[in-house]
């Protein structure tokens, strides 16, 4: 073949090829500069009040019954966690069964390692802390999902697609919060949504009505007269691993450095 | 050219072709980049209506106030007020239809869940009364001596 001949051939077959794919659209850059500012007038945040927390553990077992989290299985949508700091310095923690049916020994639950008694005078202070997905404004989650199957929705809630998802757990891993898990029956991620079939219907989340001591609260960012907005503005709150700039917006009352 | 140059491209350009095909028909028309932009608005849309149509199970006290009327007043007039009906008698579903009773847990464990003495006076739990759950009358349902609906009297 002669060289004229090649070049003439490659091109062909190189606009052959773009041309198909142009017309098909994989791509389109444009889109992609799609307007941060999304329209509107909810955005769903959350507020826990760990002074109020008594770990009776009703939120979790609202939670799992409500959105059909297998009972048994040991993962949940949400949890509550057990600090003992004790006199020497250590934090002892412990969350068993995600404190389903909340905590009913002062023993602390270290899983294999079985229960550890902490005498009553080493105590310096105990707390609860609840947690559930923070609806992260950065979620790492959503950006390492390789097929498009979890989201953020406009509300700001991220939610996994079932029907979409392949089960590769990318984003089990990347949330830094450990709040997503393999569904047992469904065998996909699974994620605590806010109970989005609730609040988009004026409902509060599971959790949020169970609990008897009005530890956790949902409200609205975009209603200024929201009473979570109100407390948000207002007064001290803290956020979980604010360092990993993923944008939390489960909001906390009462956090101290030993809550991780 | 010679042939056995265009057969394997003709082979390798059938085959792109077929998958883009495949993809066409395949992926929704509703799949693309929405509100939140490529990095975190690449989805489905119609995966949003999927999960609000979750059927709700929990329906609040209110609701129960309907047909239990005398429990309703007696628990909102009692130091149980702020516990919902449904965190002891289980979810509402679509009671009365299905099912037509509710259980009843009457599990020591569920009282202790807030009662259990735990030596933590700054906590909030610390602020409840408690007992030693195995000691104190260890083996017997708390409900056959105290009343659920209204703690401050006994059962007679």
């Amino acid at each position: 073949m002669k060289r004229r001949d090649f070049c003439k051939k490659s091109l062909l077959l190189a606009g052959g090829l773009v041309l198909p794919l142009s017309a098909l659209e994989l791509f389109n850059p444009a889109r992609l500069l799609a307007e941060r500012s999304v329209p509107g007038d909810s955005r769903w945040i959350f507020l826990v009040d760990t002074h109020k927390c008594t770990g009776c553990g009703f939120c979790v077992k609202a939670c799992k019954l409500e959105n059909e989290v297998p009972y048994d299985a040991n993962v949940t949508r949400t949890w509550v966690e057990r600090y003992v700091v004790t006199k020497d310095g250590n934090t002892h923690i412990d969350s068993p069964k995600g404190a389903r049916d909340g905590f009913l020994t002062a023993q602390i639950d270290n899983n294999h390692a079985g229960m550890k008694t902490i005498p009553e005078d080493e105590i310096s202070k105990a707390f609860f802390v609840p947690k559930l997905c923070n609806q992260c404004d950065n979620p790492p989650c959503v950006q390492v999902c390789p097929v498009g199957a979890t989201y953020q929705t406009a509300d700001g809630v991220s939610l996994v697609d079932r029907k979409w998802c392949i089960g590769c757990g990318y984003c089990i891993m990347g949330c830094p919060y450990g709040v997503r898990f393999f569904h047992p029956v469904h065998h996909v991620a699974e994620k605590c949504n806010f109970c989005y079939h609730r609040i988009t219907q004026g409902l509060k989340s599971a959790c949020v009505d169970a609990c008897p001591f009005g530890a956790r609260m949902i409200g609205n960012l975009r209603d200024p007269n929201d009473p979570v907005t109100q407390v948000i503005m207002t007064q001290r709150v803290n956020v979980l691993k604010e360092e990993y700039g993923t944008k939390p917006q489960v909001f906390y009352l009462g956090l101290t450095r030993e809550v991780k | 050219m010679k042939n056995h140059v265009w057969r394997p491209l003709l082979v390798a350009l059938g085959l792109v072709a077929f998958i883009l095909l495949l993809r066409v028909i395949l992926v929704p028309d509703d799949f693309g980049i929405h509100d939140r932009g490529y990095m975190y608005g690449w989805y489905r849309s119609s995966n949003v209506q999927e999960w609000k149509n979750v059927t709700v199970k929990y329906h609040g006290s209110k609701g129960c106030q309907e047909c239990h009327e005398e429990n309703y007043q007696e628990v909102i007039a009692s130091p149980h007020a702020d516990i919902q009906c449904e965190n002891c008698h289980g979810p509402r579903g679509e009671h009365p239809d299905n099912p037509e009773k509710l259980s009843i847990d009457r599990d020591r464990a569920l009282c202790l869940r807030c009662h259990q003495h735990l030596p933590y006076p700054e906590s909030a739990r610390g602020k409840l009364p408690a007992i030693e759950g195995d000691k104190h009358h260890a083996g017997e349902v708390c409900v056959s001596c105290h009343n659920p609906h209204d703690p401050t009297q006994e059962v007679k």
